[in-house]
């Protein structure tokens, strides 16, 4: 943990709060007292001499939250992001872990690149940090990396985020491959043959502005072909950044069938449509692109009937040498970390998710697609937590960002709820309120 | 000759011109067209003139920007500024600093500082004029960006049509060719269908762009039927080097299956126009006979692109003061 962050060394009492925790099913308002670096009671507590009270009467308090689907970009691309300033914005949005995906320079397609990051993060990071390694070597879609000693060094999962692994038989060898060390592999679903040159979904908008269009096809036909290796191999596959009506179908159906896939999707896809692209604005630019209203109400659809397991942002930081340019030659990809609860409470807002059925997306089913120990509010488990104000107003600009990018199509406006306390292992990560 | 009447024209001018950039059709209202082609209507006259020059823009600047090789269009813009006076440069991407790594907005803001009144944009990406409208002072005209827009193409075209018919009110306009690729198809298609005519398109399906019918026109996919009682025909260029690849098996089953030769043109009106916004394939979009008939109205297409952006270039810098 970085050397800036506090721990939480003396007993506090929250009172009033809203307790919601999946793992045991509840939801219920009471007090939660932490002590020792530990949850010691739920329930109605007395004011005891020598214990800190915070009155927080209705505030979210939840276990730790993981962003699954993260560019930290460190090695390579300090300049957008790294792992110190990535991870603040993953405090200050409410993580207390995130998976930061393999596409840095060098590709962490080695045991040494993944013990950097972890290193790193160790030394600097404000969360816990768990590398994705990649499933080629170089993401180059060709030979495989060394599962094994990647796994052995840290890595929690494969993926080769940002591109799609071409070959069908190369992506069926590594789904067998990775069976012998049960690791997961993420899936970026996209047939390139078919978004090549594209800038964003094609359709309507994409006519208007003479933009080259990206086919819904190009992910639903990498979706299934990816489903049918996973179900022919047995190996477990995660779809990464769903975006289509018909990728939800496919995986729902899938799903039905048993095959042993999960699914996430990232807020913007759920929050924005292809008009936002309107007036050739780079920030709105992201692979896969932004589709219409019909793939959000889908997504949402999705949601709701968790054939989407997952929220996660697929954060990706970029400047102005990549976002101001030609809308063509920008580069795809928007920050998320800070945006991602606000946007996702918007689900809970218009009813379509309870807030349990909310946290279990960020929290609980992430840590089990991963293989992790859930977090929860469980007597005796470490003090890892986050408290949400699902009702604070936040603007998000250059200056309120921890980020050290601010490609968000969201910049300028006003977002409502935050978390506004976070704890990871007793570590005050972030404290919006001075709370603590 | 009686001398022209565009000094006192001004006057309106300054109160019913309130546009700064012309980026799309989408920004202009119908009155805002009809009054660029009655100015061009106006201005078309000094182009007949023995000498065809006038002093308007004495003392202005205008930059042609061109990231896309151009002969048609560069010349007509340039000659335009000539007409009326004004100092004209031209930029093309080889030349500039473009292939040293600057980026748009770094050249934009580069000419920028040397005081232009107008730039004169062509890029290969669609949008790029309107990035650099949002970045400088200078007017900015887009001349062709990537596969989105060529307002002033479609502009001189409705000059032509509406010297030739009077007027747009129920006209049946037919564009074939490659829709999904054409800027011009696409500001076409906004024009003449924000004027009152209706707008059909027509072309290889793999030509035709996704929900085309958003942007106002009706798709026929039979060329015979589109071509029913059409009382204009504009043929679009086929782009030889990209053909043959995917999108379209051969030229010649093309130029088969959707050129335009007499035969067809006889399911038209009796008067339609025949126009092409060049350049032209000869026997590739439309036989030589058509291209040469005599309601053929290509080349006055040529000539009205310059009074149009002669129109422009006055209209821009006049109500300037009143932005």
């Amino acid at each position: 943990m970085n050397r800036d962050v506090n721990k939480l060394d003396v007993p506090v009492v929250f009172k009033g709060v809203r307790i919601i925790d999946p793992l045991n099913n509840i939801d219920q308002e009471t007090d939660i007292l932490i002590k020792d670096g530990k949850i010691a009671s739920i329930g109605h507590v007395e004011n005891i001499e020598g214990v800190k009270t915070v009155e927080l009467r209705g505030k979210w308090f939840c276990p730790a939250l993981i962003d699954m689907h993260v560019h930290l970009r460190e090695p390579g691309e300090e300049y957008k992001e790294t792992i110190l300033t990535g991870t603040r914005a993953a405090a200050a949005g409410g993580f207390n872990a995130v998976c930061c995906m393999p596409n840095t320079n060098p590709v962490n397609d080695s045991p040494s690149v993944t013990r950097f990051i972890l290193e790193k993060a160790e030394k600097e990071g404000f969360c816990k940090v768990y590398p994705i390694a990649a499933i080629t070597k170089g993401q180059k879609g060709e030979s495989l990396t060394e599962f094994g000693d990647l796994k052995e060094a840290g890595a929690i999962a494969l993926s080769d985020d940002g591109r799609p692994v071409v070959s069908a038989n190369v992506m069926r060898v590594a789904l067998e491959y990775a069976l012998g060390f049960n690791m997961l592999i993420i899936s970026h679903s996209e047939e390139l043959e078919l978004s090549k040159e594209g800038c964003m979904n094609e359709g309507p908008i994409s006519t208007m502005l003479g933009l080259k269009g990206i086919p819904s096809a190009a992910e639903e036909v990498a979706i299934y072909r990816d489903i049918r290796l996973s179900a022919f191999t047995g190996a477990r596959l995660h779809i990464a950044h769903v975006s289509t009506k018909e990728s939800v179908n496919i995986i729902r159906e899938a799903k039905k069938q048993g095959i042993r896939v999960s699914a996430e999707t990232a807020p913007h896809y759920f929050s924005l449509t292809h008009e936002a692209v309107i007036g050739y604005n780079t920030n709105a630019k992201m692979n896969p692109p932004l589709r219409s209203k019909e793939d959000v109400e889908a997504i949402i659809d999705g949601l709701r009937d968790g054939t989407i397991d997952v929220i996660a942002t697929d954060h990706a930081p970029h400047s102005e040498l990549e976002k101001d340019l030609e809308f063509p030659l920008a580069a795809n990809g928007i920050i998320g970390l800070e945006t991602s609860i606000p946007l996702s409470l918007e689900l809970v807002r218009n009813g379509y998710l309870t807030p349990m059925e909310l946290i279990a997306k960020l929290s609980l089913n992430p840590y089990k697609i991963l293989g992790l120990k859930p977090s929860s509010l469980t007597i005796g488990e470490p003090a890892s937590f986050v408290i949400i104000d699902p009702d604070l107003e936040f603007k998000v600009s250059k200056e309120n960002l921890y980020s050290k990018s601010y490609n968000s199509p969201f910049l300028g406006k006003t977002l409502k709820g935050r978390a506004i306390l976070t704890v990871c292992d007793s570590f005050i990560t972030f404290d919006l309120l001075n709370l603590l | 000759m009686p001398p022209i009447n565009y000094e006192r024209r001004f006057f309106f001018v300054m109160i019913q011109f309130p546009h700064r950039h012309i980026l799309s059709i989408n920004q202009l209202t119908t009155q805002d067209i009809a009054f660029i082609l009655d100015t061009a209507d106006s201005l078309k006259e000094i182009l007949d003139r023995p000498i065809k020059k006038v002093p308007t823009l004495r003392g202005r600047t205008v930059v042609h920007l061109f990231f896309e090789p151009s002969t048609r269009t560069r010349l007509s813009f340039e000659l335009a500024a000539k007409r009326l006076s004004a100092d004209t440069v031209s930029v093309s991407a080889s030349t500039s600093s473009v292939v040293k790594g600057e980026t748009l907005i770094d050249t934009a803001r580069n000419i920028e500082a040397m005081k232009p009144d107008i730039v004169i944009m062509r890029h290969f990406c669609s949008g790029a004029p309107h990035l650099i409208a949002n970045k400088i002072n200078a007017s900015v005209i887009n001349a062709g960006d990537g596969m989105n827009e060529h307002p002033t193409q479609a502009l001189l075209d409705l000059m032509s049509v509406r010297e030739k018919k009077g007027g747009f009110k129920g006209l049946k306009v037919v564009i074939v060719g490659d829709i999904k690729h054409s800027r011009v198809a696409h500001s076409d298609i906004l024009a003449f269908n924000k004027m009152g005519a209706l707008v059909t398109v027509c072309g290889p399906a793999t030509l035709i762009p996704r929900d085309i019918e958003r942007l106002g026109a009706r798709l026929e996919l039979d060329i015979d039927k589109a071509l029913d009682g059409a009382d204009v025909i504009i043929a679009l260029r086929i782009q030889k080097e990209r053909q043959g690849k995917v999108l379209v098996p051969s030229i010649r089953e093309y130029s088969i299956r959707y050129g335009i030769n007499k035969k067809r043109v006889k399911l038209a009106s009796k008067d339609v126009l025949i126009m092409h916004p060049g350049p032209i394939n000869r026997g590739v979009e439309m036989t030589p006979d058509v291209a040469d008939a005599t309601n053929s109205i290509i080349l006055d297409q040529v000539t009205n692109g310059v009074a149009v952006r002669m129109a422009l270039l006055v209209l821009l810098l006049s109500g300037e003061n009143y932005r």
